[in-house]
């Protein structure tokens, strides 16, 4: 009796104001899409970290011949200054250096003949025109200013290079991305908790009567409410829903079907991560829109 | 089972207080005529014994509660306790009569059995069998009502409050609602019903509570409207006296004739008021 009761308030609430009702789900559809997508976003970076920061290394690079580096004007390394730097890697930095692998310049031309068997930009290189280097695995990413410092200046060392430098400007790109889309998800959701406000205010007005009788007949007031509450909630619950599904789309489309076809070493986020965020969203929805009613009907159908 | 304890209510700081320091009690099953000016304080009174107001200061307690410690989650539990009609209905323009009725039920949670079996039961209490299906605005203003008064009672609720259930409704037409009422009391509920009517007032005999600006200046057994009878001495003169039929046969025409001999010409009316009230309680003992 009172659930069917309940929903036949809701159904006529829902009816009365149609229109208000469609924008609190195109509202929330949208701004909760600027906060799926944010969330996406950060899911990616945490993935590309996950990937490549197991990959980094730090690579030390030692002179070859020829090199304009003021350390390297004796010319190419000689095999005892090499060992003077495994030696440096095995005392001084052991604490930081998790492996350390000797690429030599005849590793560095077979790695190089597998990745362009057919020349690179149409000149063939030869194994002089490799450069030896170190590879080192640190057993902290982010200490790589120690390991460089020790490391610059020594006798046949060209330069030290840290390939996190290479992906920084790009998680830099992608955090200002997701930065930008919280704005607007944020700018977004402000509107969508004063449309629903709104919503149910004028819902709760229009009902006025019923609910100033059911107060006299002693309706508790979750009675009173709930159809309201209900109101809100299920136009957030649904955009939230409609958010999920563009962005289900959205990623199947633009990043599983296209964008991981055509640059293949990436790892992507995928349908299964839109799945995992879409409780969260749905969660958001429905706390925006039980907070603003509950505010909402406390002013406008106090027992 | 109403009992105001030395009630005081001021709306806002500084104004007049609406209720001023009133003491009263209404026993269970008793009738109770609420009489006063507009802005004496009567819709007051009403709307702390349903606790939409809280005293400033004083103590209210209803069907055994003290509303002062009654906590808001308990507020609907109380008001299941004390059914209400109002001088404009407040019916559902949109639901049938029956579904009217049927509302005040739904909405506490009770099951559809009761319902199918207790609204038809309270519609023919109410005179109103055969037009469950009807629309409010297709019945006249004393069907209406009864359809407000099935409504507040289908709960069977042991108070019966109605603030000026009458207003609107022709003499003929309130006098039906008046036996309506009278025979609810009689089941043993307890009615408070605030009035300007005094035709009604008179041919009922029952106790009257007459404030004026806020403070309680009568409380009469079996009173009459009284006071406005002195302040214009003409209509009060003869209405009562025209008075159709008496609702509940008790001495009526003694206790109107000293009423009209009171007034001394050069008196102010507040004054007047005062001296009528003082003899009012010698004569209702007659």
């Amino acid at each position: 009796m009172r659930l069917q009761f309940i929903l036949a308030e809701l159904g006529q609430g829902l009816r009365r104001n149609v229109s208000m009702t469609v924008s609190v789900v195109l509202v929330t559809f949208v701004s909760l899409t600027f906060v799926g997508a944010s969330m996406l976003l950060q899911a990616q970076i945490g993935k590309l970290k996950d990937d490549w920061y197991d990959k980094v290394e730090v690579s030390v690079f030692l002179c070859p011949q020829g090199s304009p580096s003021p350390t390297c004007a004796a010319g190419e390394a000689t095999p005892e200054q090499i060992a003077a730097l495994e030696d440096v890697f095995e005392t001084e930095l052991a604490d930081e250096i998790q492996t350390v692998y000797f690429e030599s310049k005849d590793d560095a031309f077979e790695a190089f003949t597998e990745r362009y068997p057919d020349g690179y930009l149409g000149t063939q290189l030869t194994v002089d025109d490799m450069q030896a280097s170190f590879r080192l695995k640190l057993t902290n990413p982010e200490n790589y200013e120690v390991v460089n410092d020790v490391v610059t200046g020594r006798a046949g060392v060209e330069v030290v290079e840290d390939q996190r430098r290479i992906f920084d400007s790009l998680f830099l790109a992608l955090n200002r991305a997701s930065l930008l889309a919280a704005g607007l998800a944020a700018v977004m959701l402000l509107a969508a908790v004063l449309l629903i406000t709104t919503t149910i205010r004028l819902s709760a007005l229009s009902r006025r009567r019923e609910t100033g009788i059911m107060r006299l007949v002693g309706a508790s007031n979750l009675f009173i409410q709930l159809p309201f509450l209900l109101e809100g909630a299920i136009a957030a619950v649904l955009g939230a829903l409609l958010a999920v599904g563009g962005l289900w789309v959205g990623v199947k489309y633009l990043v599983t079907d296209w964008l991981s076809q055509s640059v293949t070493w990436v790892a992507y986020v995928d349908e299964a991560d839109v799945l995992r965020i879409a409780p969260v969203l749905v969660g958001i929805a429905f706390l925006l829109a039980a907070v603003s009613s509950v505010v909402t009907l406390n002013r406008h159908t106090r027992v | 089972m109403i009992r105001f304890e030395n009630v005081t209510k001021v709306y806002a700081r500084g104004a007049r207080p609406a209720v001023d320091d009133v003491s009263l009690e209404v026993r269970r099953g008793e009738f109770v005529f609420l009489v006063g000016a507009s802005g004496s304080g009567k819709s007051t009174c009403l709307h702390l014994v349903l606790r939409e107001e809280r005293p400033t200061k004083g103590k209210v307690f209803v069907a055994g509660r003290d509303l002062g410690s009654l906590s808001s989650w308990n507020v609907p539990k109380l008001r299941r306790q004390i059914g209400v009609v109002f001088q404009d209905f407040r019916l559902l323009p949109n639901k049938t009569v029956f579904e009217n009725v049927a509302f005040a039920l739904q909405v506490i949670g009770k099951p559809r059995h009761t319902i199918a079996i207790t609204v038809p039961e309270t519609l023919e209490m109410v005179g109103l069998a055969g037009k469950e299906k009807r629309r409010p605005h297709e019945l006249s203003g004393g069907e209406q009502q009864r359809v407000a008064i099935a409504r507040a009672m289908v709960n069977r609720p042991p108070i019966l409050l109605a603030d000026e259930p009458t207003g609107n409704l022709d003499p003929t037409t309130s006098l039906g609602i008046m036996r309506l009422l009278d025979r609810i009391n009689r089941t043993g509920t307890t009615v408070v019903m605030a009035t300007h009517d005094e035709e009604i007032v008179n041919q009922m005999r029952r106790r009257v509570i007459e404030l004026e600006t806020g403070t309680l200046v009568r409380d009469q057994a079996h009173g009459s409207y009284g006071a406005r009878g002195q302040v214009i001495p003409d209509p009060a003169g003869t209405a009562p006296e025209s008075a159709p039929t008496t609702v509940v046969p008790r001495p009526v025409r003694a206790e109107q004739a000293p009423a009209p001999a009171e007034p001394a010409p050069d008196d102010t009316p507040l004054p007047r008021r005062r001296s009528v009230r003082r003899h009012a309680p010698a004569t209702a003992g007659e």
